[in-house]
């Protein structure tokens, strides 16, 4: 199975997860309340969804965890960290396109964070490696993401937000550009490949079911407020067709369908 | 190379509805060769061509790497400082509306009758189209990729290095084989402001002397060398943007 696959982290953050914890956070863009007075805390290692329609705040949301933007009112920490650039170093961000280098091969991308961070590529081309066979992507590292399926490059893009080694992982709608199949196959790769290595994420998503699947937690945002909060507590190593089929998953799901509205 | 042969089937229609035309209205050799009497002026004078075409050639690929390099370097500086952009973007929109033409006896006056006033015309006609389209380029990357990159331990010159040239390739090689285009007209010009030799000073001698047919060989000679070198461009192209899609080579 799989186990921890980073040996030497590149800039050691203090821990594999520090917790996220965000405060009656308003953003106003273009005149309208995009985020409303949101509370948000996921917890260090821990696992938050927020699930929502489109121009629910979700990406807003996102953006102003990683540091990218700056709330108008309202107060966001990672691990106690508050100033923007220090929220930008400690967060790696995965956006729904999977935004792969064209120029560079698989292996390549998957080491960008780390040739960013300084380290020759040889060098970063080596730590990166390892992550290919266990994450059970080997074979692939010298092709071009134009050679690549789209199942296949959200992973290389999953591998290359967990090498640049950030202890909080921001997934914005990461496999939102798949067909439902690969889709599937994918959250249980994600699940397994956050198994192996822990890490704090926040899970921005319009499915429901992918939310539910891969969180412990998941909020249900709507014209930019929280307005459901629901504790994730299935059996999860269970085959997922016997989890997404049991009572207790349904019954979630309907209450976050029923909180979108 | 299937797509040359009708372009070649074409050309040779023409050249060989010329050489009839010619033959049949009895134009003198002065006024207008045929093609046949410009093939033996090639033969005919091959030492003194070959000669000039060395001098020649000299100048297009000397001037033209220059002006690819102060393109490249002019594009970067203007990538970088927004306000030397906004100063200087119009000044080089504004220069490209002096006739570069007429500069070629200035640069003969300063810079007398060596190959540097002949490199720094070529350089003149040439940069320009690639400054262009490299600015272009280096500001149309993708603003997604740049915030995944800020993300991943990405600074400003991460970004450059990683996202911005690389993706402002194909744009910097649009502008570089426009710019082999012009490359040989501008040696071409730079010796008719003053030299001694090369293709461009052969055409001058020829014609008070009524050799037509070497002037339209010195012609035919420099079309191929601004071809070789359109081609050198495209060549390097397809070595350097390996994962452009075929169909976006020329």
């Amino acid at each position: 199975m799989l186990q921890s696959i980073v040996e030497t982290p590149v800039a050691p953050l203090g821990g594999s997860g520090l917790a996220v914890v965000a405060r009656g956070v308003v953003r106003v863009l273009g005149g309208k309340r995009v985020l409303d007075g949101v509370d948000l805390h996921v917890p260090a290692t821990g696992r938050v969804g927020i699930v929502g329609r489109s121009g629910a705040g979700k990406s807003t949301l996102l953006s102003l965890v990683a540091g990218l933007d700056e709330p108008d009112v309202g107060e966001i920490s990672i691990g106690g960290e508050t100033l923007p650039a220090g929220r930008l170093a400690r967060c790696a961000l995965m956006p729904q396109r999977d935004c792969l280098l064209p120029w560079r091969s698989a292996l390549d991308n998957a080491a960008l964070a780390l040739e960013n961070a300084g380290l020759p590529r040889g060098e970063a081309r080596r730590r990166a490696a390892p992550l290919f066979a266990r994450l059970g992507l080997a074979g692939s590292e010298q092709l071009r993401p134009a050679k690549l399926s789209g199942g296949m490059r959200q992973r290389i893009a999953f591998l290359r937000t967990l090498l640049a080694d950030k202890p909080v992982l921001l997934l914005d709608e990461p496999f939102g550009a798949l067909d439902a199949i690969t889709r599937a196959e994918l959250q249980e790769w994600l699940a397994d490949a956050l198994a192996a290595e822990p890490r704090t994420v926040l899970l921005v998503t319009h499915d429901v079911e992918e939310a539910l699947l891969l969180c412990e937690h998941v909020l249900v945002l709507a014209a930019g407020r929280v307005v459901a909060e629901l504790d994730v507590d299935v059996a999860r190593n269970a085959p997922r067709r016997g989890v997404v089929t049991s009572p207790a998953f349904l019954e979630l799901r309907e209450r976050a369908l029923e909180a979108i509205g | 190379m299937r797509r040359a042969w009708p372009p070649l089937a074409l050309l040779a229609a023409l050249v060989g509805l010329w050489e009839l035309i010619v033959r049949a209205a009895h134009v003198p050799g002065y006024l207008f060769p045929t093609p046949s009497a410009v093939a033996s002026s090639l033969a005919a004078d091959s030492g003194l061509l070959g000669r000039a075409t060395l001098v020649t050639l000299r100048e297009i690929v000397l001037g033209y790497l220059f002006a690819v390099a102060v393109a490249l370097l002019i594009a970067i500086l203007l990538h970088f400082s927004a306000a030397l952009r906004r100063a200087l973007l119009p000044i080089l929109v504004l220069s490209q509306t002096v006739p570069t033409v007429l500069l070629a006896p200035i640069l003969a006056i300063l810079l007398g009758y060596g190959i540097e006033p002949k490199l720094v015309v070529v350089a003149v006609v040439c940069f320009f189209p690639i400054v262009v389209n490299a600015v272009d380029g280096l500001r149309s990357a993708d603003p997604e990729l740049v915030r995944m990159m800020r993300t991943l331990h990405g600074g400003r010159l991460a970004i450059f290095r990683r996202v911005e040239l690389p993706g402002a390739l194909p744009a910097i090689f649009s502008g570089a084989r426009i710019a082999a285009t012009y490359a040989a007209v501008g040696a071409v010009f730079g010796e008719w402001a003053g030299s001694s030799a090369g293709l461009g000073f052969v055409i001058l001698q020829a014609q008070p002397a009524l050799e037509t047919a070497r002037i339209f060989a010195a012609v035919l000679i420099l079309s191929a060398l601004a071809l070789c070198l359109y081609a050198l461009v495209t060549l390097a192209e397809r070595l350097l943007v390996p994962w452009q899609p075929e169909a976006h080579h020329a």
